[in-house]
């Protein structure tokens, strides 16, 4: 057994004025404290089940409808309403009795994303508590948490924690005396990004190749093992406890009026404090990045940040102002996605940068779709060659011309997650590319980004 | 398109039964046979104990051959292609032998932003292996580039067998890290 962690993270989880009304912390109270698992301390100092004997109180509809209030989105990538992705489950009828599952999605594959694991690490009961919650609202027989394979002292941690509820009764039978049975089962992934989608996640669960599904049907109709299921991320879910505790209309009032609440963001690359920040949605990323986060650790400006993930595309200066928050960010030509912001500063070479990026891709495509699994190959042979002097100028227009035969024409969402990188690139840095193919060498002159020993 | 493309012959491709060698052990030990029975009757169907199987395999033979996988496939009852397809499938089963201390260094943007690639090449230095090459002549290290681990701020993070170093690791932590495992102060691959 790999033991519980007992070595502290140097990870930063909090910033002046945290945990004020300004910032209320919701999602990461006592992170940084590895004790703070315990069922003990989450009842005794974060109003731990608190919203679980609530919730049990209320018909699992009304709790749906709370979640429809709060305003939610879902925090894995794609910001779908959570109330109204639960109230897709099919209901049971006179006749038609369904086994209904929710699926925890804590694959958390997405680079520069490191929140789930911070919920997983030190507040595993509140992620507990929320499936227990949208377990009753859909009235589930079983709650799925599927967690990456690397991360395998959270999945012993999580384990732990889950017993602690069973023997409080808040897992089992009979639940607080519902009546009403559920239980938490964690499944361990084996290493592969594209097992976050949520029908991959699913054949993955199931002992399969973690290949995504053909929608329709969508999980809601035949999820996990042929039923109806949800699939929810970690981050999504453990707001659920607190949405409950505070009324969905108070969470509603955080943010801003379409985008409600707090997410967890993360901070990475070039900057001085790395690190997670749980912030209102619409906090603008140039406060982030600067006032949090500290700015550039180099000296040198910061001259692109991938607002949502890997997947996102880039942002170049004039879009640092951006309001944190999925519409604005889809207005101004990214994602939100997975709340990860990655800094580069001026030194850093944006054909290095994509290169690593489309390799990542073309390694993670499931390959079932040709243009995902191909288109994803040719990008990175091209920006290698690139990278390597040996470009000409009608390479760029050779990946411009792949990312739209790739793009909106696959099964799904990673082909597209490839061109967002490639696109912005190429529109926002186009320069430094045809620095590469004229010069045969860098335009910027930081350190290197490949290495020299091979890949994969 | 005649323009050509450097040669790169460390992923050429090899036979199954080339790159997955039978291992001594051919069975599994009668606790882990206790293990995997408890999965499948844990989840609705038997065939999602192949994941948990096969990384139980791995613990067990050190590395998933085509004698774990075969020995998967009796434990559950379910086809032996099924169990190659799914254990090829993922990239945490290792598919031929690995050193007693597994390096895997995380080389994706956020690592790579502050140095990832150049303590990949230190661990190769240090270990005098490379990535995807097998165990080095004392059987102590081998190496693999890996993607995100999901601790991208405090990055570069290299794992460890199965402990995550996530903590900024540059070439003195890397060595600290090392001399500890040579003291025996660690935990063996996939316990
Ligand atoms: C390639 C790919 C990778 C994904 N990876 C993750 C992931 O690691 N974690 C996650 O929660 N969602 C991931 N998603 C999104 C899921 O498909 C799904 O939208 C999400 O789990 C739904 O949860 P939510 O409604 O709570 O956001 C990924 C999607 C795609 C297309
Ligand atoms: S888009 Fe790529 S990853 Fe998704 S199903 Fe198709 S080949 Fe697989
Ligand atoms: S990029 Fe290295 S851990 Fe995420």
């Amino acid at each position: 057994m790999a033991a519980i962690r007992t070595k502290p993270d140097p990870q930063i989880y909090t910033f002046p004025g945290f945990g004020t009304d300004k910032f209320p912390n919701l999602m990461l109270r006592g992170a940084g404290d590895l004790d703070n698992w315990h069922l003990k301390t989450y009842e005794q100092k974060h109003e731990g089940y608190v919203a679980l004997k609530a919730a049990l109180k209320l018909e699992p509809v009304a709790v749906v409808e709370e979640m429809k209030t709060s305003g939610i989105r879902g925090r894995g990538g794609a910001g779908f309403p959570c109330g109204l992705k639960w109230s897709f489950m099919p209901k049971d009828t006179a006749d038609r009795k369904f086994t209904r599952y929710l699926v925890c999605n804590g694959d958390e594959g997405e680079p520069g994303t490191f929140k789930d694991r911070a919920i997983l690490e030190y507040n595993p009961h509140q992620l507990i508590e929320g499936m227990i919650i949208g377990g009753w609202a859909m009235q589930c027989a079983k709650g799925f948490v599927y967690i990456r394979g690397e991360f395998l002292w959270l999945v012993e941690k999580l384990e732990a924690a889950i017993q602690q509820a069973r023997d409080a009764g808040y897992l089992g039978k009979n639940i607080l005396g519902t009546g009403w049975d559920y239980d938490i089962l964690v499944y361990r992934g084996a290493g592969a990004y594209i097992c976050g989608e949520e029908t991959a996640l699913l054949n993955s669960l199931e002992g399969r190749r973690g290949e995504p599904r053909v929608k329709p049907p969508f999980p809601a109709a035949k999820g996990a093992f042929g039923q109806p299921t949800t699939v929810n991320n970690v981050e999504t879910l453990a707001a659920v406890p607190p949405i409950l505790r505070m009324g969905g209309a108070e969470y509603a009032k955080l943010g801003t009026p379409k985008n409600t609440g707090t997410r967890i963001f993360g901070v990475s690359g070039h900057v001085k404090r790395p690190g997670l920040f749980e912030l209102p949605l619409g906090t603008p990323m140039d406060f982030v990045v600067n006032e949090l986060a500290g700015g550039s650790s180099t000296g040198r400006k910061i001259k692109a940040i991938i607002p949502g993930g890997a997947s996102a595309p880039m942002f170049d200066e004039k879009d640092f102002d951006c309001p944190l928050d999925f519409d604005t960010v889809k207005a101004r030509g990214s994602m939100a996605g997975s709340g990860g912001l990655i800094c580069m500063d001026e030194d850093t070479c944006m054909v290095q940068a994509t290169l690593r990026l489309i390799r990542f891709y073309a390694h993670e495509s499931c390959g079932q779709c040709t243009p995902c699994r191909e288109g994803c190959n040719w990008m990175e042979m091209v920006l290698h060659r690139i990278e390597h002097g040996e470009g000409r100028m009608e390479d760029l227009d050779l990946l411009a011309s792949l990312t739209p035969r790739i793009g909106l024409r696959t099964l799904c969402p990673l082909g597209d997650a490839a061109c967002g990188p490639m696109d912005s690139a190429l529109q926002k840095f186009r320069h430094e590319f045809e620095h590469h193919i004229t010069h045969k060498t860098c335009y910027a002159t930081g350190s290197r980004l490949l290495s020299t020993v091979g890949a994969h | 398109m005649n323009h050509p493309l450097p040669p790169d012959t460390a992923n050429e491709p090899l036979a199954p039964g080339q790159r997955l060698p039978d291992s001594e052990r051919k069975e599994f030990s009668p606790e882990a046979l206790v293990e995997i029975q408890a999965i499948m009757a844990k989840f609705p169907d038997k065939l999602a104990a192949t994941l948990p199987a096969l990384h139980i395999a791995q613990r067990e033979f050190g590395f998933v051959s085509l004698a774990a996988m075969k020995a998967v496939a009796q434990a559950i009852g379910i086809p032996e292609g099924h169990v190659f397809g799914v254990a090829t499938f993922y990239t945490m089963y290792q598919k031929a032998p690995v050193g007693r201390f597994h390096l895997q260094v995380c080389t994706n943007i956020s690592c790579a932003l502050r140095g990832a690639a150049q303590l990949l090449e230190k661990v190769c230095e240090k270990t005098g292996v490379k990535p995807g090459q097998g165990p080095s002549a004392d059987g102590l290290w081998s190496v693999e580039e890996v993607e995100c681990l999901a601790g991208c701020g405090s990055g570069p993070c290299v794992q460890v067998n199965h402990d995550v170093y996530d903590e900024f690791v540059d070439e003195k932590k890397l060595l600290e890290v090392m001399e500890a495992c040579k003291r025996g102060d660690y935990r063996p691959w996939a316990k």
